[in-house]
This record gives structure tokens, C-alpha cells and sequence, in this order.
């Protein structure tokens, strides 16, 4: 039987992973892909902890985290065709008119 | 045996998690993602959620994961990124961040770790998941949908062609 | 009466008031002549009234005793639960008669005087303003309506003052009026809350009832703090120097507000807390002394005066001195009496002056006149009618009231042994009787000073009002005279409460005391006459030049007090507020932009670093609330 560590373990290294992945690429795409890999290393986790107390609302969460990333997904990537159409870049070191 | 499933499924996820982060090309890191994917789905399967294994291949493999192909089609980004000028330390700074996020996130959820009781029949079944769901969470179910609308209402006015000649949106 | 009474007092303030809105309001519409007689008619209403009152009140009998006149909660805050309230009691009654009385001939007199001047409505709107906030002080029920009428007079009287405030000086004087009464006014509301918080409530009525109970203590402060305030509104030491300044306004304003009514206000105010004030024998010593040294001191002053008008305001400090030996002498109908004739024939006095200044194109410097007895033949009457009273030669009033103070304050040093009020009173009378004579040989006698002028009589308009003031100059004695019954006296006397212990008994020997201020008297009048026959006008030496510069005590204020201010208004102007306050306020806006400046580099743009500090974030996070 294998421990509820292992599947935490798990979640905690996709979760840094995903991380690190939004904080070195610079390809919005990529970046994108990233923020899904820490939803779903959370969703690991959920999963994990409805196993653990037997109780089925963990697993519900992970339903609405799906809602919600599906939508999410949709959006980010409409924002960046948008910003690939006026800017022909998708990395965003190039979208910094917010700079003080 | 669970571990015979976990111990592949693990490492394909960390290898596919690496992927996403590392490769070069975006299509690249979409094949990766689509590992994790379907890894998860298969450690779900042993945690006792068949439900959300089944949401996890049909949603994200399904439908997000060939939305991300169908973008990265068209807007035909091959490699993108060039040296890294801009923020120089940036990529140190993201790797002391992460070792210490890593090893704090490490401690607490370990910490939070219990062993497994035995699963009751009928856990993690579309008909718990579904009636868990609709007695439960019917508002926030149906505000999950207006969500959703909200999100295509917004996808379709960003994605829309400025008319010609004309001011933007 | 007792049902009268609210309507009737009501009507009373109701006159004036109405004149003040429409001169107000519609001055402008009044032509030039409109403006005077509304004014006039306003204060005759409530003059009128005051007649209609006093004869409703007589008709009560000689037992009526005050009646209240309660106009419902005005305010509460806390235990603080004030009544609008009026009384009307002798007192009152005797007041409101003066000041509408005298009142309306002055402003008779005005409708003359200010002819020419370009804004008649705004004077009669403040003049009638005035009369309704002194009747207001006079008939309030309530220690703080007394305070709104107190405030609201010395409102008026810097209005008025400054009225032709074009004048550099005339604008100075109403400041400094205004910002001398202020420091008798804190005074005054310091004495306010003391009472509040030891008997509980500003009714007049029960301030005076519970006054002889309170702790001896509290009382001596509360009574001197009053006093203090009075010294402010009736130009006593050590705040008397506004009051000679304040002749840079109009006569008639000098004749009602500063001479015959609202500095008389202070005297009025102790007569009004007679229960609190008898009860207290250390403060009325104070009264009694101080008076005393105001009278012969200011009496002094007046000897070296050239302007008119100067001469007879520290004759008015002077007599108001008078008053408030009689308050400090337990007999606060002879100062009531002593301010009754004082405001007729300090009137005259002042309107004559006027008269004098109307003749010769505002010429009031005496150095200037001279000679004036043959143009302005009514004028010099009436003055030398008001001088025979001022300087106590009987039968002239001031003679009557004069000689009742002296008679009390000799008293006063047969029961404690404090002569001082006294003698100084004696002195002063001698003084008095000098420098009115001076003024009078110097302005109407001999030859003109400057043969060019030409100088013409007041229009009848002018001369009426001084013709009856000098009457009553004349007869006003009556009121207080042995002979004539005391009737002003004996009508006074239920409203005043009767000094017990040791004054009691004593009566002083009426007839030498009589027999020796008429010869001071004539004394005096001789001795002027002697001095500046044929307009000689010696300078007396150096006690002259010290006369001459009033004591030195203004020029003893300016360097004590308004030097110092000054320096430290430039102090706190520059290096405090300029140096210190703006340099701080500057410093943290300056500080603020630097530091926006600098923080602003933060805002890089780049969403990966903010990423990152999200991210660092997050680990603090996690790593505080593991080590929690």
C-alpha cells in the first residue's frame, strides 16, 4: 500500500516544478503549461486528502479546480493571441508597459 | 502492487513535469503536459477517485491540452525565447525560491500525511462525486457555470478581429 | 402684570431688533433721513414699553419681587441644562428705562450729527442692534443670556467704533476695545463655569440664593473673576486703556455705548449678583479700592488731556470708578442712583462735545478752540449744566448721587476701618471739578484760537435731545434725593439684597460729609477757574507731562505686553512656522516623492519578477506559520 507521503511527495515536486517553470520561461505559452502543472499537482493533493479522511468533498474541489482552469486557460490564451497579434511576440519580457 | 502503478505513473509525471519546464519548444511542452496528465489520471485511478481519473483524461487531456496545440498552431511560435538579457539573475533567484518553496511545502504536507483507511464501496464513484455535488455545492456549482459563460463571453470579444479601419474594441 | 409680563419685556427687545432688520436689511432704500427716524422710532418703542412695564410692575405693589420670564430650554448638553430666560425686576426696569431713554434722545441727536455722513442705515442698524443686545443684558433671566448680551454690546461697540473704519486709528481703536474686553471676558466665562459647577445652574435667581452658601473660596473667586470681567467692559484698572480710544467713534456712539450705558454694564453686573457679591466681603474690599483708585487716577489723567472728547472718556472712567466704590461700599443704589444721573449728564456732556466738533468741522483738540460761548450760545449751556453736575455742585444730579456714594464710603471706613475708598473719592471729587472747569474755559471762553473758523449752531434736531438731558440733569437729583423721598432709591431697594453684619448699623454723619464734598467741590471749580482763566493753560510741570502721558501705563503696556506679543508673533511667524511647521510638512511631502521615486523602480514590468516575489512571499508564509 503506498502512503499517503508518496502522493504529497509528488504534489510538492510537479507544484515546485510548475513553479519555477513560470518564474525562468519566458514563453507565455510555456508559462501557461506551467501554471496547469501546479493545478494539477494541487489537484493531486485534493485527491490525495479525500483518500485520507474518506471524504468526498476533495474530490468535488478538484471539479471546480477544473472548472475553474478550463476557463482560465480560455481566456489566457485568447489575451495571448491578442497580444501576439498587436505585438508579434509572445514572450512576455516584451509586455512591460506597466514598468514604473 | 499499488506500488507496481504509483512508481511508473511518479516518475512519467516528474519526467513530463520536467518536460513542460525544460523543453524548447512549445508543441514540446504540450507533449509533456499531456504525460502528466494522463500519469495523474492513472494515480488518481489508485487513490479511489475513478470520477475525477475520468474528468482528468476527458477535460484536460481532451479538451486543454488540444486547445494549447490549436494556439500554438496558430500562432506558429517555434522557439521564442533568445538569451535571457533582461532579467539576468532571474533564473539563481527562481531556483533559491523554489528549493526553499519545495522544501517548506515538503514539510507541511508530510506533515498533514495519515495513513489510508480501508476504502468504502462506492467512493469515489460519478454517483458519490455527482450526488456529493449536487446537494452539497448547488450554488457553487451553478456559479461554476456562470463562470464558464462569463469566460467564453470574454474569449470570444478578446479573440475578434478588430473591424477595419475602425477604433479597436 | 404677571401675565403682561412676558409679552411686555418681549415687546421690549422686539423694538430695537425689528429697527436693527430693517435698517438692515432695506437701509439702502431709506434714502438719507429714513435710516434715523425708523432708529429713533424703534428705540422709542421700546421705550414706551419700559414706561408700560414699569407702570404694570408699580401697580404690583411694593412686595411684587422679581418675575421671571421663562422662554423654554434653550440648550442642554449633559448637567449643563441651560433656560432662555428674562427677569424683570426693579433693576431691570430701571435699566431698560435708561438705556431706551437716553437711548432714543441720542439717537435723535444722531439723525443730526450724521447727516452728512454717506452710510446712515448701517449706523442705526448697529446702533439699534446695540440697544437691543444692552436691553437683552439688562432683562436676562439667565447668566449666560447676560453673557450673549455682554458679547453682543461689545460686538456692537467695535462696529461702532470702528465705523468709520477708512480711519487707520478708528480701526485700531475697535480692535484694541474688542481684544481688551476679550481678557475681561475670559474672565467672566472662567467665573461662569465656577459658578455652574458649584451651585449647578445660571439662573440669576438661584446663583443668588445659593451664592451665601457656597464655600468661602469659591465664592471670592467667582467674585473676582466677575469683577474681572466687569474691569474689562467698564474701562476699569487695569483694562481702562480701550476706552479712550474708543472716541475715534462717532459722538453719539462715545455718548450712548461709552459714557452712558454699556460700560455701565460691569456696575450693572454686580448689582445683578448682588447675593453673590455682598456675601462676600474680601472681593467688594477689591471692588471698593480698585474703584477708588480708577476714579482719581483716571480723574488725574483728565487734567492734561487736549482732546475733548479724551477728556471726558477718563472723566467717564473716572465716575464709573465712582459706581463701583458704591458696589465695594455695600450700596448698590447709590451706584444704580450715581449711574443713572451719570448717563444723563454724561451725555449732555458728550453731545455737546459733539455739538462743538460739529461746529468746527470735527476740530476736538481744546488747544484749537476757545471762545465758543458766543456762537454756539445753547451748546455752552448745556455743557456747563452737564460740567456743574459732573463736578458735584448742588442742585445739580450729580451732585446727589455723588455725595450718597461718598456718604457709603464713609461708612465702609467707620465699619472696617478702610478709609481709602473714601479720601481717594474726595480727592477725585476735588480733581473732577479742575478738569471740568479746565475744559470748559479752554473750549468755550476767550478768544478763538483760530479767528479764521466759523463756527454755527446745531440744527434743532440736535439741540432738543441736549435740552432734555440737561433737564434731567438738573432734576434727576429727584430721584435719589432726601428731600425729594428717594424715590429711585426706595423703588431699587426690594431688588437689591441689604448688606448684613457689620454694615448694617452704621450710619454715617450725612450732613458735614455734605457740607465737605461741597466745599471740595467749589474748592475745585475755583481752583480751575483760577488756572485757566482767559484759556491759560499751565503745564503743571513735570506731574503734567506724567498726566499728560496717562501714567505712562499704556506706554507701560505696549512694552510689557504688546512688544513681547508682537516679538513673538514675528517668532512663531518665522523660525516656528516657516522654519519648523512648513519645514515639516514640506520635509514629508519632500520624503514622500523621493521615496515614490525610488519605490517606483520596483515596478519593473516584468510579470516573471513579480511572480517571483509572490512566490518568496508565499514561502515567508509558509516558513512563519510552520515555525508558529
Amino acid at each position: 500500500m503506498v502512503p499517503a507521503t508518496a502522493y504529497l511527495a509528488l504534489s510538492a515536486v510537479l507544484f515546485t516544478l510548475g513553479a519555477a517553470g513560470v518564474l525562468v520561461r519566458r514563453n507565455a505559452l510555456i508559462i501557461f503549461m506551467s501554471v496547469e502543472l501546479m493545478l494539477n499537482s494541487v489537484n493531486l493533493a485534493f485527491v490525495t486528502f479525500a483518500r485520507q479522511h474518506l471524504s468526498i468533498d476533495g474530490q468535488v474541489i478538484v471539479f471546480f479546480v477544473l472548472v475553474i482552469a478550463a476557463v482560465e486557460v480560455v481566456v489566457g490564451l485568447a489575451l495571448i493571441v491578442d497580444i501576439f497579434r498587436s505585438r508579434e511576440t509572445v514572450d512576455i519580457d516584451d509586455v512591460d508597459l506597466l514598468r514604473g | 502492487m499499488e506500488w507496481a502503478v504509483f512508481l511508473p505513473a511518479a516518475a512519467l509525471a516528474v519526467a513530463g513535469g520536467i518536460g513542460v519546464v525544460a523543453a524548447r519548444q512549445p508543441v514540446h511542452s504540450a507533449i509533456a503536459l499531456l504525460i502528466v496528465l494522463a500519469s495523474l489520471a492513472v494515480t488518481y485511478l489508485v487513490l479511489a477517485a475513478q470520477f475525477v481519473a475520468v474528468l482528468q483524461v476527458i477535460i484536460y487531456a481532451g479538451a486543454i491540452v488540444v486547445l494549447f496545440l490549436f494556439v500554438i498552431m496558430l500562432l506558429n511560435v517555434r522557439s521564442g525565447e533568445g538569451p535571457a538579457v533582461k532579467l539576468p539573475r532571474q533564473a539563481v533567484a527562481a531556483a533559491a525560491v523554489a528549493a526553499g518553496y519545495l522544501a517548506a511545502l515538503l514539510v507541511a504536507a508530510l506533515g498533514a500525511a495519515r495513513p489510508f483507511p480501508a476504502v468504502p464501496q462506492g467512493f469515489g464513484t460519478a454517483q458519490a462525486v455527482g450526488a456529493a455535488l449536487l446537494a452539497g455545492y448547488l450554488l457553487p456549482f451553478e456559479l461554476a457555470a456562470v463562470i464558464m459563460l462569463v469566460g467564453i463571453v470574454a474569449a470570444v470579444l478578446l479573440g475578434r478581429r478588430p473591424p477595419a479601419g475602425g477604433e479597436g474594441r | 402684570m404677571e401675565g403682561l409680563a412676558p409679552a411686555g419685556v418681549l415687546l421690549l427687545l422686539a423694538w430695537p431688533l425689528a429697527g436693527w432688520l430693517a435698517n438692515g436689511l432695506l437701509g439702502r432704500r431709506l434714502g438719507r433721513i429714513g435710516p434715523g427716524l425708523i432708529g429713533s422710532a424703534a428705540v422709542a418703542g421700546s421705550f414706551a414699553t419700559a414706561l408700560g412695564l414699569l407702570a404694570a410692575y408699580r401697580a404690583l405693589g411694593p412686595e411684587a419681587g422679581p418675575i421671571p420670564v421663562p422662554l423654554g430650554a434653550w440648550f442642554g448638553a449633559g448637567a449643563l441644562v441651560v433656560d432662555a430666560s428674562l427677569l424683570v425686576d426693579p433693576l431691570a426696569l430701571t435699566m431698560a428705562l435708561v438705556v431706551s431713554g437716553v437711548g432714543f434722545l441720542i439717537h435723535v441727536y444722531a439723525i443730526g450729527y450724521m447727516a452728512g455722513d454717506p452710510h446712515p442705515a448701517r449706523f442705526f442698524a448697529y446702533l439699534n442692534l446695540f440697544v437691543f443686545a444692552m436691553l437683552l443684558l439688562v432683562t436676562a433671566g439667565n447668566l449666560l443670556v447676560l453673557f450673549v448680551g455682554w458679547e453682543l454690546v461689545g460686538v456692537c461697540s467695535y462696529l461702532l467704533i470702528g465705523f468709520w473704519f477708512d480711519r487707520p486709528a478708528a480701526a485700531t481703536a475697535g480692535r484694541k476695545a474688542f481684544v481688551t474686553n476679550r481678557v475681561g471676558d475670559a474672565a467672566f466665562l472662567l467665573g461662569l463655569f465656577l459658578l455652574f459647577t458649584s451651585v449647578g445652574s445660571l439662573d440669576i435667581l438661584k446663583v443668588g440664593e445659593a451664592a451665601s452658601a457656597l464655600p468661602g473660596g469659591v465664592r471670592l473667586a467667582a467674585a473676582l473673576l466677575l469683577f474681572a470681567g466687569a474691569t474689562g467692559k467698564s474701562a476699569q484698572i487695569p483694562l481702562h486703556v480701550w476706552l479712550p480710544d474708543a472716541m475715534e467713534g462717532p459722538t453719539p456712539v462715545s455718548a450712548l455705548i461709552h459714557a452712558a450705558t454699556m460700560v455701565t454694564a460691569g456696575v450693572f453686573l454686580i448689582a445683578r449678583l448682588g447675593g453673590l457679591f455682598l456675601a462676600t466681603p474680601g472681593a467688594m474690599a477689591v471692588v471698593a479700592v480698585l474703584g477708588a483708585l480708577t476714579a482719581f487716577f483716571a480723574a488725574t489723567v483728565a487734567l492734561r488731556q487736549h482732546d475733548l472728547k479724551r477728556v471726558l472718556a477718563y472723566s467717564t472712567i473716572s465716575q464709573l470708578g465712582y459706581m463701583f466704590v458704591a458696589m465695594g461700599a455695600f450700596a448698590p443704589a447709590a451706584g444704580m442712583f450715581h449711574l443713572v444721573t451719570h448717563a444723563f449728564f454724561k451725555a449732555l456732556l458728550f453731545l455737546a462735545a459733539g455739538s462743538v466738533m460739529h461746529a468746527m468741522h470735527d476740530v476736538i483738540d481744546v488747544r484749537r478752540l476757545g471762545g465758543l460761548a458766543r456762537p454756539l450760545r445753547q451748546t455752552a449751556l448745556g455743557f456747563v449744566v452737564g460740567g456743574l453736575a459732573l463736578a458735584g455742585v448742588p442742585p445739580f444730579a450729580g451732585f446727589f448721587s455723588k455725595d450718597l456714594i461718598l456718604e457709603h464710603a464713609f461708612a465702609l471706613g467707620m465699619a472696617t476701618g478702610n478709609y481709602l475708598p473714601y479720601l481717594l473719592g474726595l480727592l477725585t471729587a476735588f480733581v473732577t471739578a479742575v478738569y471740568i472747569t479746565r475744559a470748559a474755559l479752554l473750549t468755550f471762553s476767550g478768544r478763538p484760537a483760530e479767528p479764521g473758523a466759523r463756527p454755527h449752531e446745531a440744527p434743532p434736531v440736535m439741540l432738543w435731545p441736549m435740552a432734555l438731558l440737561a433737564v434731567l440733569s438738573v432734576a434727576g437729583g429727584g430721584l435719589g434725593a432726601r428731600a425729594a423721598g428717594e424715590p429711585l432709591l426706595r423703588f431699587l431697594e426690594p431688588a437689591l439684597p441689604h448688606p448684613d453684619g457689620a454694615l448694617a448699623g452704621v450710619h454715617a454723619p450725612a450732613g458735614p460729609l455734605m457740607v465737605l464734598s461741597v466745599a471740595v467741590a467749589a474748592a475745585g471749580v475755583a481752583l480751575g477757574w483760577t488756572l485757566h482763566r482767559g484759556r491759560r493753560d499751565p503745564a503743571l510741570g513735570a506731574l503734567g507731562g506724567v498726566l499728560e502721558q496717562r501714567w505712562y501705563i499704556d506706554a507701560l503696556y505696549e512694552a510689557a505686553l504688546l512688544r513681547p506679543a508682537r516679538a513673538l508673533g514675528r517668532w512663531l511667524a518665522g523660525p516656528v512656522d516657516l522654519g519648523a511647521i512648513d519645514a515639516l510638512v514640506n520635509g514629508v511631502g519632500r520624503g514622500l516623492a523621493r521615496l515614490g521615486a525610488d519605490v517606483r523602480r520596483w515596478q519593473t514590468g516584468y510579470a516573471r519578477q513579480y511572480a517571483l516575489g509572490v512566490l518568496a512571499g508565499t514561502v515567508l508564509i509558509l516558513v512563519f506559520w510552520m515555525l508558529r
